[in-house]
Formats: C-alpha cells, structure tokens, sequence
C-alpha cells in the first residue's frame, strides 16, 4: 500500500513537473509584471530615487491631459479602421480562391508583407509618402492634385499610419480566410447552388456564417493589433506632429523612458491593459465554453 | 468551391481575370518595389527626381556593400541571429513539455493555468515593460542579449504552450497507455513519443516564432541599448538617425533586413501558414 501512494503522489507531480520551467519563466516575465505595473501606477516615480504613493493622483492627472486623450481617440481611430482589413482581407481571398495556373505564387506575393517588420513596413511607407520624392505624390499629380505631406500632418498623418498598418495585416486576414475557404462543405454549396442561391445572397447566407471561426479569430487578431500599435507610430512620426498620431503604447513608452515618468508611465499602460483585458475575457471565455462543449 | 470557378465562367470573365490578377499584384506590392528600385540608384539620381526611370547608374553591388561598409548593418544581423534562435530552441522546447503536460494530464487547476498562458499572450507589452526592465537591469542583463532571450523565451511560451497543447491533444490516448503498460517512465514517453509526433508542429512553430522574434522592436529599444547587440530592426531605426538624407542606404538596409524571415517564409510556406491559421477552420 505503501508503495502505490508514493507512487501516485509521484504521479501527481508528473504534469507539475513538465510545467515548471515554462510556468516560472511565464509568471516572472509576464504575470507578475502586469500586477507590478497596476503597483507602480499609484505612486510618483522617476524609476530611480524613491517611490512616492500618490494613490489615484497619476489617474487624475491622465484625466486632464490633453496629449492622453489625443492617444485614447487615436486608439480608437485605430480599432475603427483596422477593422477593415477584416472585410478586404475576405475580398481579397474571394478574388484570390482560384485553381489557375501560378497562383500559389500570387497567393505567397500577397500574403508576403505579413512576413516583414514592421519597422520596414515604415520605412516603405515614409518613402511612399514622401512630400517630394514619395510615389504617392506622383499619384496623385497625375489627377492634378498638389503634394500631400501626409506625416507631417496633424489631421492626416493617423490616417496614413493607419493605411500603412492595414497593408500587412490584409495579408493575414486573407491568409485565415484563404484557410476558411478551403474547408468550406462542398455539399452545403452544392445544396444551395440547387435552391437557386449564388453570389451575394450564396455569400450572405451560405459561405460567411460557415467562415465564422476565421472571421473571429481576424477579429481578434486585428483588435490587438490595434490595440498594440507601436512600432508603426515609432517608425513613421514619432508619434508627431506635435504629438498628434500618438497611441497609448508610444504615449506610454515615450513617457517612461523620455520623461523619466515611470509612475505616469504605469497608469497609462494600465488603462490600455484595461482595454485590451475586455477582449482577453472575452476571448478565454469562448475558448473555455467550446473547450467544454 | 466558392466563388464560382473561373474555369466555369464566361470567356470575358475569365480574359479580366488573367489581366486583373498581375495587375492587382503590380499595385499590392508597389510601395515595396518603390524601396527596391531606390536601394539600387545613386544618390545623385534620387536628387534629381529620378525615381522611376531606368537607373543613370547601377548601383546594386555599390549601395549593398555601403550598407555593410559603412554601418553596422553586419553586426545587426548576427546580433539577431544569436538572439533569434536560441529564443526558438528554448520557448518551442518548454512550451512542448508544458503542453504535453496540459493535454495529457487531469489534474486540478490544469483550466486555470492554461488560461494564463493564453490571456498573458495577448496583453499589451506597455504594462510589462517597466518591471521587465527593472528586473533586466538588477540582474545585469541590461544590455546584453540575453536581456532579449530570455524575455522572448518567457513571452512566447505562452503561445507555444496553447500551439503545442492543441496539437498534443489530438495524439491517441491509447498510445499513452500501453506504452505505461510496458512500464516506460513519463520522461521515456514524452522523448521516445511525443517529441517524434509533434514534428510537425515543431515546424510550424520555429518558424512562426523564429519571424516574430525577428521582427520585434518594442523590446530591442526597451531592453538593449548599444550597437554590439542590438538587433536589426532597433539597428535600421538608428540608421535612419544618422544617414536622414540617404534613401538609397536606407532602403538597401532594410532589404538585408527583410530578407532572412522572406527568405524562410518561402522556403517553409506550408509550416508557416498551418502554424498562423490554426483555429481558422474550427473552434
């Protein structure tokens, strides 16, 4: 007897054992910091001298600056706009999900600035966009129009920032519909096609309610990557002119590691963590009901 | 099939289609090929406007050896090289044992944990970046490339460990038993069977990670700070810093950059894209 509890005690410790190089690293890295942050933000730090706790007081002070809320509307403009890769990136696939001949090959040509940096998909944008030399200009000359300097704009240069980020991310909607296409139920199709249905109404009826799980992880995706904007607000303006293609992330990196502000810096990552966590609940919580279901 | 196969439609249809298709990859790809021609003109020819004429000069062999000349590019690469992949080796390698625990094991707390794993993978970098910092600096890391490995190792085992669980999960059970049966220890099993079954998700992963690591530059600039190890994309920003006027420099440096994750998208298209649409057909 003896013998068979040690060894299911044993047993137990099994899983607990593979896990434990992965769970420590995770919640050293990742879980604790988030709770150290939302810490950090209730106090007045330079990230050096000493911690002051000034409760709310960093809060307060995010409700009266005007540059927190020009990244909060940014953000939002971000969500809103991002959003349309969901849609083209399903146009794109349709026009795409055909049998001729070389079009793997174009199917790799489209899906390719996924793969780059996004770091170089600003620079490939700061050239097209360029005020003198940028292909962009040239464009739009041909119709007549003056030369858009569009990042250093302080109405335009989101939206650019914007366009640039919709580029890769159609790619990899496409990529997930491209996917969803391939397994659609030939029989349904065909049952349809029998009933008189075809295009728009085939696509409304038939072919997008079976496209539901790409069309929610393309939803997920992009609302991160929304949410996660950095590199291309880095790369492109810096968040300017004058602090006005801010986003949350460059708003929070540029006051930690610029303005010594670590404190302000932690609030301001605590309110896009709070963003950001409606749409982690959210989707732990499908993926838990279909994990039981 | 849905739309309608081509071969199927009317002769018209089927002309725009052959048209349409080259031409809608001519305008998909244009800002990329804009960067392309200028990596390969003279500084001369980009003053005078010349942007899409036939190049005055050639400059392909000059402008690519420039970039490793004279700027650090070199460094940069190698300096991504020896981040990248210990990264790939290390997070696929736990994130395997700990989704082989997660798919083949009942034991309490098994949802919750996996459920961290998930929810931690999708948070906003910003509010891990000061205690992340803090804890690179006080363990001297600060500034070294193992500051980036082992954050990205711990960061993307999150979602190696839901990858790998998923894939775990489908293996058979029956396998599993008979091999305790014969009185093979959990190590055993996991070497002799699982690490061969999953081969092709190991695939799949490495290569998905082996690109996001690559490309990442929030964490270059937060957790590195000097030439001998920043990584390429912290290191072509610098050099936007310092060579401002020349795009063709620019543009070639970003080219170099580019071209390893290019180049093993490619090469590993089928992994790559099994890795990144995985939950795109069900779920």
């Amino acid at each position: 007897m003896q013998e068979t509890s040690v060894h299911s005690r044993w047993h137990a410790l099994t899983p607990w054992l593979f896990m434990l190089p992965a769970m420590l690293l995770f919640a050293v890295y990742v879980i604790m910091p988030i709770f150290q942050s939302i810490w950090i933000s209730f106090f007045d730090w330079d990230g050096i001298g000493d911690k002051v706790f000034i409760g709310f007081g960093n809060y307060a002070e995010l409700m009266e600056d005007p540059q927190f809320w020009t990244a909060l509307w940014n953000n939002i403009l971000w969500l809103i706009f991002y959003m349309l890769a969901v849609p083209i990136g399903l146009g794109v696939a349709l026009f795409l999900n055909q049998q001729v001949l070389g079009i793997r090959a174009v199917k790799s040509l489209f899906f390719f600035p996924f793969v780059i940096s996004q770091v170089i998909v600003g620079v490939v944008f700061s050239w097209f966009y360029h005020p003198t030399s940028g292909l962009l200009q040239d464009i739009i000359g041909v119709f007549g129009f003056e030369p858009l300097p569009i990042l250093a704009s302080e109405t335009m240069a989101t939206y650019g920032i914007i366009v640039a980020g919709l580029w890769p991310q159609i790619a990899y909607t496409m990529i997930l519909y491209l996917t969803g296409l391939n397994n659609l139920s030939q029989d349904q199709i065909e049952a349809a096609r029998m009933d008189g249905a075809h295009g728009w109404s085939m696509l409304w009826k038939v072919i997008i309610p079976q496209l539901r799980p790409a069309t929610f992880i393309a939803i997920v995706v992009t609302v991160i990557g929304a949410l996660r904007s950095f590199d291309l607000v880095a790369t492109m303006t810096g968040g300017g002119p004058y602090g006005s293609s801010t986003v949350l992330a460059f708003f929070m990196y540029e006051q930690a590691i610029f303005s010594y502000r670590m404190g302000y810096g932690a609030a301001i990552a605590t309110v896009l963590f709070l963003l950001m966590l409606v749409y982690i609940a959210f989707f732990l919580w499908r993926m838990l009901r279909a994990e039981r279901g | 099939m849905f739309p309608t196969p081509i071969q199927q439609t009317s002769r018209f249809t089927q002309i725009s289609y052959k048209v349409a298709l080259p031409l809608s990859i001519l305008i998909w790809l244009l800002p990329l090929a804009a960067i392309m021609m200028t990596s390969v003109r003279s500084i001369a020819d980009i003053n005078a406007g010349n942007y899409w004429g036939w190049p005055e000069q050639w400059m392909i062999i000059e402008n690519y050896t420039e970039v490793f000349t004279r700027t650090n590019m070199g460094r940069y690469l190698l300096n991504s090289v020896m981040i990248t992949l210990p990264v790939m080796v290390f997070s696929v390698g736990l994130a395997t044992m700990a989704g082989f625990a997660l798919a083949k094991f009942k034991f309490r707390g098994r949802v919750a944990i996996f459920a961290a794993f998930i929810g931690g993978n999708f948070v906003p970098f910003q509010i891990l970046m000061i205690p992340v910092r803090d804890l690179t600096i006080q363990t001297g890391l600060y500034d070294t490339i193992w500051a980036l490995i082992i954050f990205h190792t711990a960061f993307q085992t999150g979602f190696c460990t839901l990858f790998m669980r998923n894939f775990i999960i489908g293996l058979p059970d029956e396998l599993f038993e008979s091999c305790r049966l014969e009185g093979a220890t959990e190590w055993q099993i996991f070497t002799k069977i699982v690490l061969p079954l999953v081969r092709p998700a190991l695939a799949a992963l490495s290569v998905l990670i082996f690109t996001f690591i690559w490309n990442d530059y929030f964490w270059a600039l937060v957790l590195v700070q000097s030439d001998e190890v920043r990584p390429v994309t912290a290191g072509l920003s610098a050099l936007r810093g310092q060579w401002l006027a020349s795009w063709q420099l620019i543009s070639a440096g970003s080219i170099v950059a580019a071209l390893p994750p290019v180049i093993l998208f490619f090469a590993m298209q089928r992994h790559f894209i099994a890795g990144l649409t995985l939950g795109a057909t069900k779920g």
